[in-house]
């Protein structure tokens, strides 16, 4: 549960197509394959400044990640194989993410073609080629994962799994392995992301809800959401709950997860290393 | 016929030409002796942001319904400010899209598109505060630096200037203001190292009568707190709807940061008129005074928050909850600082200068590797509404309780393109942001109470005479607050956070409240 937000989605061609129509971008925008300022020495340089201006506030300074954006200093990207793609992915956004459409972030200003070229070139420039692949054993990650770690009591993976924390699938697509290991370790750190909605700057997060009922019950669980006035709530027996705040006898919030901190005593670091190798061999495919 | 019924036929004739007639500038001056109208952004020249309408009130509220919605169908924020005469409703959408609607149904009387060009680069959304109306006519600033009048009755282009070359950076975002017969508006592209203005345009014609350089240009006052040609992509725009003294005949105009905002290597210096409220002559756009709030400014922190006039006793001031977290009191004939004091967590300031104006220490100002500093880029609160009750006597303004990570690094300017001198972004692993509805003391600067949100919120406020104020949160909630206490009495869930500030009108005797959120104009009212 204290694993960085799962970025879940399937992006469609249409929906990237009529995004294409009502930004007036023609295809050819898009149509180049390669990077056509791949050999120009300062393209990477300028595409920096479109970084900080436009990425940084996610995805953090340096591209490393910050609390919200995945690590883009990774070689292998889930929706960026190519020059192209990533293209493509910087200018149409990601549906069903929080990555945004070029210049629809509230943030920066929106980029020229010629400055998302820049953008890659930057981009590119810090990929770190050889990233710190685990040495772990995937196939004794899942067994733990789904056995004696009980990570699958509260995270789904592929389908199987509960529904307490954060669904895993890409989180190895998506998050450093130290991110990955950190969000295991201290759960607490930075909580998992949830809910995030079209229109609203801030996404809700996996925090800890302990509310008691006009009637005298008290329900635990993590709040899926909430404004002011109701809470929307998953209890630790994934029943959903809903509930207007002032009809409630109490509403305590917590930020300290749910997921209980995975110390050395709990998971070694090799068991560790053989759950995060599951994921990112999950994520890779 | 008799001279008296005559006399009578006169009268019934002006009566009916009043109830149904067109907006002069007497009307727009008296807005107050027409509570059912929302004749200009603010709804009066004050900038209170005050309905007098009493018939929805702290004790029926909390029943308050939904009365009609109207949906532009499009994305993005939706931020209008409507007009409301003698029962038709005003107002714009994203993309520079205008309407009038039946003001009971929602019912559309006529629908306005600009077709824009594609290049526009408006910094921070495709969107549009409201329009101003005199006459016959409606008047549109768009994102491509038009100026249009629209017919009020059928939408129909009767002019359309541009201001200046869009290409360059430049756009309109604000809902103008009309001043005798000149429609005024500032312009937007802080973010674009433009040389800000602040135009005059004949209603009849669209001719321009003056332009104010919000940056002097060589030769002029102020142009020395420039280093070398950083004037010219000085920034320093003025993107908000000021407000209107008719008793000096000045206006008071609030201007943002200088370019590029994260950057404050290359134009060192105080930067004027950056950050500043600006008191100009409405005749001639002649400066009579300047205050500024954020000298050399390296936060983004722009001024251009509503000012708003405020007179207790005899003292007249003019009032400014400022994006750098303080709240501001200045003497409204001569601009002299009265108070300046935190209404939200700062950290950039811990000491004044002569004149008490917060100065930045030491550990304010962006490196490479990023600073932070509280407020954030978007500030304490940004440009959304405030509003001033002058029968609670309080100022409620919406703040938000957010810090960034400061960074800085070199960037040429190439025109038209984005300008920021690097950026800005959250803390890592900070705790959540917040924000609060407060009620603020204008004459002590104190906060007398707050109305906690779980996120910041972009909304405005509205207080009415029915001891309300009206708001809104990012969670999406429309929510009517008592004004003396904060008691939240009622609240509606409109479906998509609020980045508009609210106002009221009544029809048919009937009061209504409307915020826009999403794509949807709503209309709330009793049952």
């Amino acid at each position: 549960m204290g694993a960085a937000r799962v970025w879940t989605l399937a992006p469609t061609l249409a929906a990237a197509a009529a995004l294409l129509l009502l930004l007036g971008m023609t295809t050819a925008l898009a149509g180049e394959d390669r990077n056509p300022l791949a050999s120009d020495p300062k393209a990477a340089k300028a595409g920096e400044f479109q970084f900080r201006i436009n990425c940084a506030f996610c995805h953090g300074l340096g591209a490393r990640g910050g609390g919200r954006g995945p690590d883009l200093t990774r070689a292998h990207k889930r929706y960026a194989h190519s020059d192209a793609q990533m293209f493509r992915t910087i200018n149409d956004g990601i549906a069903g993410t929080a990555m945004p459409a070029n210049g629809t972030n509230g943030q920066g200003v929106g980029m020229t073609e010629t400055e998302i070229w820049q953008l890659i070139s930057y981009i590119r420039s810090v990929e770190v080629k050889t990233s710190s692949q685990p040495t772990g054993n995937a196939v004794h990650g899942k067994q733990l994962f789904y056995g004696d770690a009980n990570c699958s009591g509260c995270h789904m993976v592929e389908g199987k799994g509960g529904r307490l924390g954060p669904e895993l699938t890409a989180v190895g697509a998506s998050r450093t392995v130290e991110s990955i290991v950190d969000s295991v370790r201290n759960p607490s750190r930075r909580l998992a992301w949830g809910l995030t909605e079209a229109t609203k700057e801030f996404p809700q997060e996996y925090e800890t809800v302990t509310v008691v009922t006009a009637e005298g019950k008290e329900i635990k669980g993590v709040a899926l959401n909430e404004d002011r006035f109701s809470v929307q709530m998953m209890d630790t027996s994934e029943h959903i709950h809903l509930f207007e705040k002032d009809k409630l006898r109490s509403f305590e919030k917590s930020r300290v997860s749910l997921m209980p901190s995975y110390d050395t005593s709990l998971l070694s670091d090799k068991d560790l290393q053989d759950i995060v190798a599951y994921l990112l061999s999950v994520g890779a495919k | 016929m008799n001279r008296l019924f005559c006399a009578a036929m006169v009268l019934l004739t002006i009566l009916a030409t009043d109830a149904h007639g067109q907006v002069t500038f007497d009307r727009l001056l008296n807005s107050s002796k027409e509570p059912q109208n929302w004749l200009s952004y603010s709804g009066d020249y004050a900038g209170h942001r005050f309905s007098a309408l009493d018939q929805i009130n702290a004790s029926n509220a909390h029943s308050m319904v939904a009365k009609w919605v109207y949906q532009t169908a499009a994305t993005g924020k939706f931020e209008t400010t409507p007009l409301v005469v003698d029962g038709v409703l005003y107002g714009t959408g994203q993309d520079n899209r205008a309407f009038a609607l039946d003001a009971r149904t929602g019912r559309p009387i006529w629908l306005y598109q600009r077709q824009l060009p594609g290049d526009i680069r408006p910094c921070c959304g495709r969107v549009n505060r409201g329009l101003a109306i005199l006459g016959d006519k409606v008047f549109l600033g768009t994102l491509d630096a038009h100026v249009i009048a629209l017919d009020a009755k059928t939408g129909s282009v009767i002019w359309d200037v541009a201001a200046v070359d869009y290409q360059q950076g430049y756009s309109f975002t604000l809902a103008p203001l009309v001043v005798k017969n000149l429609v005024i508006v500032g312009v937007s592209g802080g973010e674009y190292g433009v040389r800000g203005f602040i135009d005059a345009y004949d209603a009849d014609t669209g001719q321009r009568k003056w332009r104010f350089y919000t940056v002097p240009g060589p030769g002029e006052p102020g142009h020395e707190t420039w280093e070398g040609d950083s004037w010219k992509v000085g920034g320093a725009p003025a993107w908000m709807t000021g407000v209107y003294d008719p008793v000096n005949n000045e206006l008071f105009w609030p201007t943002g940061n200088p370019a590029p905002s994260n950057r404050g290597k290359g134009r060192a210096g105080d930067n004027l008129y950056s950050n500043s409220l600006l008191a100009l002559d409405a005749d001639s756009g002649k400066l009579k005074w300047y205050f500024q709030f954020t000298k050399h400014d390296e936060h983004d922190w722009d001024a251009t928050q509503v000012p708003v006039m405020i007179d207790l006793g005899d003292k007249h001031l003019i009032a400014q909850a400022n994006r750098n977290g303080f709240f501001y009191a200045l003497d409204r004939a001569t601009g002299k600082l009265l108070s300046a004091n935190p209404y939200g967590k700062i950290t950039w300031s811990d000491s004044k200068d002569a004149e008490g104006r917060p100065v930045p220490n030491q550990q304010s100002s962006p490196t490479a590797e990023g600073r932070q500093v509280c407020p954030g880029a978007l500030g304490t609160t940004n440009w959304m509404s405030p509003t001033f009750n002058s029968q609670t006597g309080l100022f409620y303004v919406n703040a938000r309780e957010e810090c960034d990570i400061f960074s800085t690094a070199p960037q040429p300017y190439e025109q038209g393109h984005a300008y920021y001198g690097s950026a800005y972004f959250p803390a890592d692993g900070s705790e959540p942001y917040w924000g609060a509805l407060r009620a603020i003391d204008p004459a002590s600067g104190q906060v007398k109470w707050e109305f906690r949100h779980l996120s910041p919120s972009w909304s405005g406020a509205l207080s009415s005479a029915g001891g309300l104020v009206f708001t809104g949160d990012a969670e999406g909630n429309f929510i009517a607050l008592d004004a003396a206490s904060g008691k939240a009495l009622w609240h509606f869930q409109t479906g998509a956070a609020v980045y508009a500030s609210p106002m009221a009108f009544a029809v048919d005797g009937k009061e209504y409240v409307a915020i826009a959120a999403g794509s949807s104009l709503y209309a709330f009212g009793l049952p």
